[in-house]
């Protein structure tokens, strides 16, 4: 059985939003002195930042009047709100709660936006997340496969 | 599930020949590729592993530790080279498809025994418009 949108009768489609934020970091495990912390992340330790590239991936049924899983408008609302608010030109060490204990890397900010956009988005929606950190490196979070 | 990715190319040479195929049929088959003289691609390489976050550092794995595997054991030997002369497609023809599941064979071990971390899924560009995946996802 098809519904209105052509799609077999509960048949998710997956959709992707970008956005890019610059933050600066340091690497720091807060009860290591700034050798330690230099010997185990090496420059990481050091001031610095990126150009952190986020992507979201969202998946749904297509409404069956709009023929939206959601309105792009207010995922980037969300997005805007959520991600760009706490993270753009700012440090992620000192301008956010998420830091002080745990260290600023790809596998902790991932672990952070992903439970902020949990939150934030209707209930099941969100299925991956990559953020990008530079060129040669990023992370991605997915749901169990079972799940997806 | 995460994962973390990171990239890497070495330039190589390659024939795309099969000795089960006359030099018609691999003509046929391989086009322009089987070109006796060889060809060469700057291969781009991601290196996927999954695993735990250590609740100290923050990393699924020393990035150090990884770049040096991957390295030693897949950079140094394909880089600037002519893979079919490599055993490892002694027997086999450097497709992309071959090459991409022989760097995941080479690479499973030595990320294995840097602790709780495991090689989840490689990826090799052979253009721009060509990637060819080996592992657990897509």
């Amino acid at each position: 059985m098809r519904d209105s949108n052509g799609l077999q009768a509960g048949e998710r489609v997956w959709l992707t939003r970008a956005v890019d934020f610059s933050s600066s970091l340091r690497y720091r495990v807060p009860d290591l002195d700034d050798r330690e912390n230099r010997r185990l992340f090496g420059r990481k330790a050091l001031q610095h930042g990126h150009n952190y590239h986020l992507e979201v991936t969202l998946r749904g049924v297509p409404d069956p009047v709009t023929g939206m899983v959601i309105d792009l408008k207010d995922l980037q609302d969300i997005l805007d709100r959520e991600i760009m608010a706490r993270f753009d030109h700012r440090d992620l060490n000192r301008d956010t709660p998420y830091f002080e204990k745990v260290v600023p890397t790809p596998e902790n900010l991932v672990r952070v936006i992903r439970g902020i956009l949990d939150d934030a988005l209707p209930s099941g929606m969100l299925a991956a997340i990559r953020l990008q950190e530079d060129a040669d490196t990023w992370v991605e979070w997915l749901e169990p496969e079972s799940d997806r | 599930m995460i994962a973390l990715t990171r990239r890497y190319a070495f330039p190589a040479a390659h024939v795309l020949r099969s000795p089960a195929l006359s030099d018609d049929e691999n003509a046929r088959v391989y086009g322009k590729c089987a070109n006796p003289g060889g060809h060469g691609h700057d291969y781009g390489l991601e290196v996927s592993v999954s695993g735990p976050v250590d609740a100290r550092s923050g990393l699924i794995v020393d990035r150090a530790a990884l770049d040096a595997i991957v390295e030693e054991r897949v950079l140094d030997r394909f880089g600037y080279r002519m893979l079919n002369e490599d055993p490892a497609f002694g027997a086999r023809v450097p497709t992309a498809e071959n090459i991409a599941a022989q760097i995941h064979a080479i690479l499973a071990g030595p990320i294995a025994e840097l602790g709780s971390v495991r090689l989840f899924r490689v990826r090799l560009h052979e253009t721009r418009k060509n990637s060819f995946a080996y592992g657990e996802s897509r």
